[in-house]
């Protein structure tokens, strides 16, 4: 099986989150970069697939050249392949120019693939639409948001977390599945896997090489600003005895919240 | 036009998409514009009144007996040929399960640019804004769109729904076909929906559990709580989930879920800040701790030192004489 897994370099969710002076960006100085949490379930899914049935795993990721580190990660846990693809622009926050890139390079050097596999959406933009327009550009089934996967002949059978239960969706492949929580408990890289990632070349390729220029690349978002949230305004904080901050919690939801 | 899709779930409308529509009809005015609902399934034609009640002028029906089991193939293209023949502005959709899964296959096709699960739109200078939680949350993102159409999720219960008015519009019939390679994805079973558990992002309240709750075993006391209660939902911080105790579809945060219900009723839950972003938006928040210091209390409208193993049968007790009144 062939199998190509997109991640993507994110603050880690301990990040405190400052904006630029720009007011339309935020700062990356003093934040500590990871692979998207979930995009780490697709990269171990892909591995438990390819050790199961054989085949390829590559990683690609699409940004600048800090994301190598993310890849060389992939590589450690066990990838056979990495590929950087080099984006000159910084986070636009837009999931159509991204799809458009990765189904472009699907195209022109993958055509042979059987398997996408994505993150149910990078923490941090928080977009969730990068695995289904590249599914939509392509042509192929989708299933996001899984939670247990099953391939076999030439089929995969997803299992999709939705309100309330979960969705059973059976594709034909090839297809794209976007991963969720549960989907997988993610293995630690070896030091062996460490070092030898260390010395691998990672190949690199441009988007004029794809051969997407001008409007292919434009983004379809334009950001207007970035802010922090509202502060909530500190609210009242008591102690006593159980039964009196039960009667206390009561009336401030009864009274002040009117919500029961 | 700011056309709605309408979700449908064991024929009813969503509240969630009502809630897209209301907003869709308020931008709409903004705009000058007319705000519209269209709905895809098998049989659906008797959901247009209340649509038009809820703020469509104009109610488009795509009916086909493929249509009554979601597929996002089918809905896709059934969509995309309506939006070639009416040329909407924007196409609006509730950030369910759903309208994630859609909204970003018809914007590829349409190549129209996305705004993922939006909390606020505005018009400014005749441009619609959308803005939108990023990092779970701790920074919220402005954007404009610029494509035609310009399509948005919008996270259910932040918008209100239109205040019912008097059923006044056009209903319109519109034929759609299924693609011919529909075969290549088949939803073939759905499990847990009936008389599941009401799920976190669409709950009005969330009675939510982190380590202080100490065990799985503790977590039946919370859905005591949360049965006593309208719309309610059990969450979990995610060192409950990572140790096993609840399942992750209950986590809220930035590896969870980003909630904003009315009420959101924390129990042993510290307040780490990757937990805080993921609810912080909530309407109402309370808590209950041992610690004093946790940083809970710091985005808690109300909160409460104390244990809440000591607490929650007596808040319950509490509750319930207030329910009976």
């Amino acid at each position: 099986m062939n199998i190509l897994v997109f991640v993507k370099r994110v603050p880690d969710t301990e990040s405190k989150i400052k904006i630029g002076p720009d007011g339309k960006s935020v700062v990356e100085d003093g934040l500590n970069f990871i692979i998207s949490p979930y995009d780490e379930y697709a990269m171990e899914e892909a591995l438990r697939i390819r050790e199961a049935k054989g085949g390829k795993v590559t990683a690609v990721t699409v940004g600048g050249e800090a994301a190598l580190v993310i890849l060389r990660k992939c590589l450690a846990m066990g990838a056979d392949e990495a590929l950087f693809v080099k984006d000159p622009l910084p986070e636009s926050y837009d999931g159509l120019r991204t799809a458009r890139i990765i189904a472009r390079l699907v195209t022109a050097r993958f055509p042979d693939f059987e398997l996408l596999l994505f993150g149910k959406q990078a923490v941090g933009d928080d977009n969730s639409q990068v695995p289904s327009m590249t599914a939509e550009f392509l042509g192929i089934a989708q299933a996001n948001v899984v939670v247990k996967l099953e391939v076999e002949g030439g089929r995969a059978t997803a299992w999709r977390e939705v309100e309330g239960g979960q969705e059973k969706v059976v594709l034909t492949l090839p297809a794209v599945i976007s991963a969720q929580k549960g989907l997988n408990e993610p293995r630690y890289e070896t030091l062996k896997g460490i070092m030898m990632a260390k010395k691998r070349p990672i190949p690199e390729v441009s988007l004029e090489e794809l051969g997407l220029r001008g409007e292919d690349a434009a983004p379809a978002v334009s950001v207007v600003r970035v802010e922090p949230p509202p502060a909530r305004a500190a609210g009242r904080v008591v102690a006593g005895s159980p039964e009196d901050l039960a009667r206390q919690i009561a009336a401030f939801l009864h009274g002040d919240a009117k919500i029961i | 036009m700011i056309l709605t899709y309408i979700e449908i779930r064991d024929n009813k409308i969503k509240k969630a998409s009502l809630e897209a529509l209301g907003e869709a009809k308020r931008t709409a005015e903004r705009l000058n514009i007319p705000a519209a609902a269209v709905v895809v399934g098998s049989t659906v034609e008797s959901l247009a009144t209340e649509l038009l009640a809820g703020g469509a002028a104009k109610v488009f029906i795509l009916e086909n007996p493929a249509f009554g089991r979601y597929s996002t193939q089918d809905h896709a293209q059934a969509l995309a040929e309506l939006a070639g023949k009416i040329k909407p502005l924007a196409i609006f959709f509730s950030g369910t399960a759903l309208g994630r899964d859609l909204a970003p296959r018809l914007a590829a096709r349409l190549g129209a640019g996305l705004a993922s699960d939006c909390t606020r739109i505005a018009v400014d200078g005749g441009q619609v804004e959308y803005t939108r939680p990023i990092f779970a949350g701790k920074a919220l993102l402005t954007l404009r769109l610029n494509t035609s159409p310009q399509l948005a999720t919008l996270r259910p219960n932040v918008f209100p729904v239109f205040p019912p008015a008097t059923a006044a519009g056009e209903v319109v019939r519109e034929s759609a076909g299924v693609p011919a390679d529909r075969t290549r994805a088949e939803v073939a079973e759905i499990i847990g929906e009936q008389g599941g558990e009401t799920d976190v992002c669409e709950a009005d309240i969330i009675i939510s559990g982190g380590r202080g709750m100490k065990g799985p075993e503790n977590f039946g006391l919370l859905r005591e709580l949360a049965a006593l209660l309208p719309r309610a939902a059990v969450g979990a911080s995610r060192s409950a989930v990572d140790s096993g105790w609840i399942g992750h579809q209950h986590q809220v945060g930035q590896t969870g879920k980003t909630v904003s219900p009315n009420l959101y009723l924390a129990f042993g839950i510290s307040g780490a800040i990757q937990h805080v972003a993921g609810m912080s938006s909530s309407k109402v928040i309370v808590a209950v701790n041992k610690d004093p210091e946790a940083p809970i209390f710091k985005v808690a409208d109300f909160g409460a030192v104390g244990d809440l193993f000591e607490v929650i049968p007596r808040l319950r007790d509490e509750i319930k004489k207030l329910r009976s009144e």
